[in-house]
């Protein structure tokens, strides 16, 4: 994990689960919220209405989905601090919640986070 | 039938490092699960070389097979030889979820050659590039300035860069910048 580097450096430095890469973030495309839960057809106006625009914007511990467009071309899962680019960890793209280690190694640093439904 | 020819017909340029266009390069990209017992032996018949792991490559010359992600290869064979191997592991890949398409005209090849090559390509990629961290028989996929492209060593001193044909202008006069006269960094 690129820890040591994260402190020396401004840049958001991400590894990329699928190919082992600590790709910085010219490599990257951003994809917004992670483990959105999708309302489709059948659904509320409201719920549809929530699923389209209603997002988090945290200052701290925030979930996204990156892409590592130059490079592996993989989705994948990210946990990292909005407030201080601290990266908690990566994860793979075929889950609908972060996995255990993650959550672990966010409340090790933030004991009281909180996210939607996790904490 | 018309003559082939590479994006920049072996142009080259001499500075830190030598700059030269290959030519033209059998190229197919070779998407299925990495696992298969099938896929390996269609991309050991075709190119000698075993399914390599996590960001290997294996070449031979213009021969061999390098790691692109996780579901995904690079086979290089010989331009005239393209289609006989794509055939021929289109064939034996018929009863599994694969697929291989000849993309030899979609890409261009540089080489970059000379004590200063690593400098030369580190100015342009986001990425370590110091003998500890970049090997031959590494590949390494990211971007060169605004546009993809991938990387192997052949030897030491030796990158093969991999670009689309689209954009083999632009990386030529990229890599010419990165390695004019005077420009060394001392970084590598």
């Amino acid at each position: 994990m690129p820890t040591d580097r994260q402190k020396d450096d401004n840049m958001l430095i991400l590894n990329c689960p699928y190919c082992g890469v600590d790709a910085e973030e010219t490599e990257l495309a951003a994809g917004g919220e992670a483990h959105l839960k999708r309302f489709g057809p059948g659904s509320s106006d409201d719920e549809f209405h929530d699923y389209l625009f209603m997002r988090e914007n945290p200052k701290g511990v925030h979930f996204e989905r990156w892409r590592h467009a130059n490079g592996c071309g993989k989705w994948f899962h990210a946990a990292r601090c909005t407030q201080t680019l601290e990266v908690f960890g990566t994860y793979s793209a075929q889950v609908t919640e972060p996995p255990k280690e993650i959550k672990d190694a966010i409340t090790a640093k933030r004991p009281d986070w909180t996210w939607r439904e996790f904490s | 039938m018309s003559e082939p020819i590479s994006a920049l017909n072996h142009a080259s340029y001499d500075g830190i490092a030598k700059i030269a266009e290959c030519g033209l390069q059998g190229m197919i990209t070779l998407r299925g699960d990495l696992s298969d017992k099938v896929l390996a032996k269609a991309v050991k018949d075709a190119t000698g070389q075993k399914v390599p792991g996590q960001r290997e490559a294996s070449f031979t010359g213009d021969t061999g097979v390098a790691w692109m992600s996780t579901d995904e290869l690079l086979v290089l064979v010989p331009y005239a030889e393209v289609e006989a191997k794509l055939a021929a592991m289109t064939n034996a890949l018929s009863g599994t979820h694969a697929l291989a398409v000849n993309v030899s005209d979609a890409r261009a090849v540089f080489s970059i050659s000379g004590a200063s090559a690593r400098e030369v390509l580190g100015k342009l990629a986001p990425v370590e590039l110091s003998a500890e961290a970049f090997q031959p028989g590494q590949i390494r996929r990211s971007r060169l300035a605004q546009v993809a492209g991938a990387f192997w060593m052949d030897d030491d001193q030796t990158f093969r860069v991999v670009c689309f044909r689209s954009a083999a202008d632009y990386v030529f006069k990229l890599l010419k910048v990165a390695a004019q006269p005077g420009s060394e960094v001392g970084v590598y």
